[in-house]
């Protein structure tokens, strides 16, 4: 499937019927999601603010994805010479940057009341999504100052690479330090910590996140081909 | 869900704003991807009308 729609003009077709479902079905399960998420309960031990989860962790999980996303293009392009990863790469790194400044956002609102902080340096999982936005924003800030797309392509592909590196290192720095973050919930041995209650809402919060990011990417890549195609034919024009 | 928007409890100035961040950068994304897209579609469409009338 990845082959068939290295080729622009099938990606072009793909995602223009591909984009909008993705669109309505994120609209879906977010709407569906928030009204479960805002009929929940409070927590025993939280209290209202657990309705700050449900916006949240599927802005973390959505970061993280949208990181991952952004490498695996990022390692297309470099080994492959592949334009339209390169463009899939350029489109992401936006994306993820706001996911990730959404997840920063919404966790000091829910630390403050938490925990008392609005932010804690010492805290790992807090410092290493901080990291990660600042991956996005180095990637950004790359691709914007080297005016040669070629040498723009290979910096950018070189620091997305190595900042895949912080992955693991967000998703187990509540295993490998102490933190104040909450440990891990779902992905644990025994089963989800949360109560169906939030686990629900939860999870389709999260599947409709990462549907929107499917959407948006697929919608900002077609943008970026636009964008070639028209570099390519003003520089025909100019050299004609 | 009307129990805690009309009453937010103590944490609704905690709560209120990170729904409202939430709105605000799908927004900015969805507003963003939109005129980004019509801008370069627009422009390569034009460029290309361009070249069909030169030949």
């Amino acid at each position: 499937m990845f082959a068939a729609l290295a080729n622009p003009l099938r990606f072009m077709a793909f995602s223009r019927w591909a984009a909008p479902i993705l669109a309505v079905a994120a609209v879906a399960l977010i709407g569906v999601g928030l009204v479960f998420g805002l009929e929940a309960p409070p927590d025993y031990q939280q209290g209202q603010t657990v309705q700050i989860m449900f916006v949240h962790v599927p802005a973390a999980w959505t970061a993280m994805l949208a990181y991952a996303c952004l490498g695996a293009a990022s390692f297309v392009s470099l080994v492959f010479r592949h334009a339209l990863a390169d463009q899939a790469a350029k489109a992401a790194a936006p994306l993820g940057a706001a996911f990730t400044g959404l997840a920063l956002v919404t966790g000091s609102l829910w630390g403050r009341p938490m925990w008392g902080a609005w932010w804690v340096w010492g805290d790992a999982r807090l410092v290493s999504v901080l990291v990660l936005f600042l991956l996005f924003l180095g990637y950004l800030a790359l691709r914007a100052s080297i005016e040669d797309e070629a040498k723009s392509a290979r910096a950018g592909e070189i620091l997305a690479l190595i900042g895949l590196i912080n992955l693991p290192i967000i998703h187990f720095s509540v295993e490998w330090w102490n933190t104040l973050h909450q440990g891990e919930s779902i992905l644990r041995k025994g089963g989800p910590a949360l109560a169906p209650v939030y686990l629900l809402p939860l999870l389709l919060m999260g599947a409709g996140y990462s549907l929107a990011f499917g959407a948006l990417w697929l919608a900002r890549t077609r943008a970026e081909v636009w964008k070639r195609r028209a570099t390519s034919l003003a520089l025909q024009v100019a050299l004609a | 869900m009307t129990h805690l928007i009309l009453s937010g409890g103590k944490y609704a100035a905690f709560i209120w704003p990170a729904y409202a961040a939430s709105v605000l950068a799908f927004a900015w994304m969805i507003l963003d991807t939109l005129l980004r897209a019509r801008h370069w579609r627009r422009r390569a469409r034009d460029l290309e009308d361009d070249r069909r009338r030169e030949d």
